[in-house]
C-alpha cells in the first residue's frame, strides 16, 4: 500500500475568483520526480500563475512527484547547476512577460536533468485572458514528453449545475475552472453529450414541459431541437463519426433506443423490448452500442449492434449497473455500480469480462473517460452537495473538485480538440 | 362512484342488447339507448350515499392526485387503484377535462434510468385512467425522473415521497 502513503492536499486559492477547491488523494506506483521553478515575471502578472496551474495539472494525475526547488531559481538552461538537482528527472523553467495590447508571452523549457538536454521548449503569445489555457498546453507537453501519453489538460468538460430551481448547462476547463454557461433554465437539464469534434453538445432540457433533446453549438450558441415526441426524449449520444445520434424515446410506449441523424431526421428504432432500454453509448467502431436495460429484472449493462438484434448482457455483479461509457481505445467500459445501497465507479474489461471497482463508494454516478483513457470523471457528493471527482483508470489516484455554489451533476469529459 | 360506472356500463350493454333486435324496426335504434339509460340508472340512485356527487351539477375533481410506488416498481399499487379510478371516472364524465400525469422516481439509479422509470409509472397510471373511463386524448404523460424531488434527503422517508406519479389537471 505504498502508493496510499502519499496523500496530497491541495487548496487552490485564487482570491476573489476562487471557484473550486481541489483535493487529491493517492499516487501512482512509479512517480516521475519533477521540479517546477516559478516562472520569471509571474510576480508582475495579476491573476493566474502559469507554473502553479501546470503543477496542479501534473499533481492531479498522480504520476508525478513534485520536488521543491528549495530556493533555486534558474530561468534559462545556462543558469542550471545540474549537480544541485539530485533525484530530479525533469525540470520546468520559464518566463512570462506582458506585451502591448493586453497580450502575454510565455517561454518555457523542459529539461532532462539526467542527460542535461532540453526535452521541449516553446514560446507562446496569447491574450492575457488565455493564460490558464497556455498553462494547460504547457502541462500537456510536459505530460506527453514524460509519460508518452497525450495530455488532457487542455480538454474541456461539461456538466449541469443545479442551484435551487435554477439549472445551468456549463462547459469548463478539465480542472473545473473557467466555467461558461451555455444554457440557464428554471427547468431541469440532463445528460450533456459532446460531439466528437468538441464543437457541439447534445442534451436533454425540460423547457418545453417534458424531456426533449437539443443540439447546441458552443461557438455560435445556436441550437436545434432534435426530438420532442410526447412523453420523454432523452439520453442523446453521438456516433464516433459525428453523423448520428443514438437517443431514447417513449413515443412508442416504453423507453427504447433509436438512431437518428444529428439533426433528428431519419429516425429509426433499434431495440424492441418490453423493458426500459436507455443510456446508449457507441463503441469506437461505431457498430455497437452499450446501454442500460432492466429486461433481465434489474438494471444491467448490455450491448447491441447499431442495426439492432441480439442484446448481450455484460454485467452480472451488484444489484444494478448503470450509465456505461466506453474507453477511447474500446477495450473497457466504465459504469456506475450499485450494491447494498451504495454507488461505486467500476470499470470492466470487454475481453476477460473482469470488473474492477475504482472508488470507495458513495453517491457516485455518470462516469466518463478522459480522451486519453487515463482518468475517469464522475459526479459524487461531499457534505450534501453534488461535486465533480476524478479517479485514475487504475483506481490509484482520486481527486475531488468542490464548486463554490450549487450541485454539480451529469458531468462528461469532452474530446481532444483539433489544433 | 365505481358502482355508478359499473351501472353505466351495464346500462350501455343492456341498451346495446336491446337495440339489436330493435334494428329490424327501422327508425328506433338511436333514441333507444338513451331512453333505456334513464330508467335503469334509477335503481342505482337509492343505493349508498355515493349518489350525491353525481346529482350535483359540477362534481369536484377527486382529492387524491398522487400514486406512490415501491423501489424500482412501476405497477400501480392496489392501495392507489381506487383513487386513480376516481379520476378516470371523472374524466369520463367530463370529456373536456384534460390531465397531465407526471412520473417521478427516487434518486437510486441513474438520472436516465429514473426518467424512464418515472415515464413508465406515468404510463401505467394513464392505462388505469383509460380503463376507468378516460379517453387517451384527455391524458398526457411525462416524467421528471429524479430531477424534481419533493423531498431531498438520502433516506427512505424522502425516497418514498419521490417515487410518485401525480395527476395534474390543466
Amino acid at each position: 500500500m505504498r502508493f496510499w502513503s502519499a496523500v496530497v492536499l491541495l487548496c487552490v486559492a485564487l482570491s476573489a475568483r476562487a471557484e473550486l477547491t481541489i483535493e487529491i488523494t493517492g499516487a501512482g506506483e512509479h512517480q516521475i520526480p519533477v521540479s517546477l521553478v516559478r516562472f520569471a515575471g509571474e510576480e508582475q502578472m495579476t491573476g493566474q500563475s502559469v507554473s502553479s496551474v501546470v503543477s496542479n495539472d501534473l499533481l492531479r494525475t498522480g504520476l508525478f512527484k513534485l520536488v521543491d526547488p528549495a530556493g533555486k531559481v534558474p530561468h534559462e538552461p545556462s543558469e542550471i547547476a545540474y549537480a544541485e538537482w539530485p533525484g530530479v528527472d525533469a525540470l520546468l523553467i520559464g518566463k512570462v512577460r506582458s506585451l502591448d495590447g493586453g497580450r502575454v508571452e510565455v517561454r518555457f523549457r523542459l529539461m532532462d536533468m539526467v542527460r542535461q538536454t532540453e526535452l521541449v521548449g516553446l514560446a507562446v503569445t496569447a491574450k492575457k485572458e488565455q493564460l490558464r489555457a497556455i498553462a494547460h498546453r504547457v502541462a500537456d507537453l510536459v505530460y506527453e514528453k514524460l509519460t508518452g501519453a497525450a495530455g488532457v489538460f487542455s480538454t474541456r468538460i461539461a456538466y449541469v449545475n443545479r442551484e435551487g430551481k435554477k439549472y445551468r448547462l456549463v462547459v469548463a476547463d478539465s480542472d473545473g475552472f473557467g466555467e461558461q454557461t451555455l444554457l440557464a433554465l428554471n427547468e431541469p437539464i440532463m445528460s450533456p453529450a459532446w460531439s466528437p469534434d468538441g464543437k457541439q453538445l447534445a442534451y436533454v432540457s425540460f423547457e418545453r414541459g417534458h424531456a426533449a433533446v437539443f443540439v447546441q453549438s458552443l461557438a455560435t450558441r445556436q441550437r436545434i431541437m432534435v426530438a420532442d415526441f410526447p412523453g420523454s426524449n432523452s439520453a442523446p449520444t453521438w456516433s464516433p463519426d459525428g453523423q448520428q445520434l443514438a437517443l431514447v424515446l417513449t413515443r412508442d410506449g416504453i423507453s427504447q433506443l433509436y438512431l437518428a441523424r444529428s439533426d433528428g431526421s431519419n429516425l429509426r428504432r433499434i431495440t424492441f423490448s418490453e423493458a426500459i432500454d436507455t443510456e446508449p453509448n457507441f463503441l469506437p467502431d461505431g457498430k455497437t452500442l452499450l446501454f442500460t436495460s432492466d429486461r433481465g429484472g434489474s438494471a444491467q449493462i448490455y450491448r447491441v449492434p447499431v442495426e439492432g438484434g441480439y442484446a448481450e448482457r455484460l454485467t452480472f455483479e451488484g444489484s444494478n449497473n448503470f450509465s456505461p461509457r466506453v474507453s477511447p481505445d474500446g477495450k473497457y467500459f466504465v459504469f456506475s455500480h450499485f450494491v447494498d445501497g451504495v454507488f461505486y465507479i467500476a470499470v470492466q474489461d470487454f475481453e476477460n469480462k473482469q470488473m474492477q471497482v475504482l472508488t470507495s463508494g458513495g453517491w457516485e454516478k455518470k462516469p466518463s473517460f478522459a480522451p486519453n483513457g487515463k482518468l475517469v470523471l464522475f459526479a459524487t457528493e461531499s457534505q450534501g452537495r453534488g461535486i465533480l471527482a476524478t479517479v485514475s483508470s487504475d483506481g490509484r489516484v482520486k481527486q475531488k473538485m468542490v464548486a463554490q455554489r450549487g450541485d454539480i451533476r451529469e458531468p462528461i469529459w469532452g474530446p481532444f480538440l483539433k489544433q | 362512484m365505481k358502482k355508478i360506472i359499473l351501472g353505466f356500463v351495464l346500462v350501455n350493454l343492456l341498451a346495446a342488447c336491446a337495440s339489436e333486435p330493435a334494428k329490424e324496426e327501422v327508425s328506433e335504434p338511436t333514441p333507444a339507448p338513451t331512453e333505456a339509460a334513464a330508467p335503469v340508472a334509477a335503481p342505482v340512485e337509492p343505493a349508498p350515499t355515493e349518489t350525491a356527487p353525481v346529482a350535483a351539477a359540477e362534481p369536484a375533481i377527486p382529492e387524491i392526485r398522487s400514486a406512490y410506488f415501491p423501489f424500482d416498481v412501476d405497477a400501480v399499487q392496489e392501495s392507489d387503484r381506487s383513487a386513480i379510478q376516481a379520476h378516470g371516472e371523472y374524466l369520463g364524465n367530463n370529456p373536456s377535462a384534460k390531465v397531465r400525469v407526471e412520473g417521478n422516481a427516487d434518486e437510486r439509479g441513474s438520472s436516465e434510468y429514473n426518467l424512464a422509470l418515472g415515464q413508465r409509472r406515468a404510463n401505467n397510471v394513464k392505462k388505469l385512467l383509460v380503463l376507468s373511463g378516460a379517453k387517451t386524448s384527455q391524458i398526457e404523460t411525462m416524467s421528471f425522473g429524479e430531477e424534481k424531488p419533493r423531498a431531498t434527503g438520502h433516506d427512505e422517508a424522502s425516497w418514498s415521497q419521490n417515487r410518485r406519479a401525480d395527476i395534474v389537471y390543466k
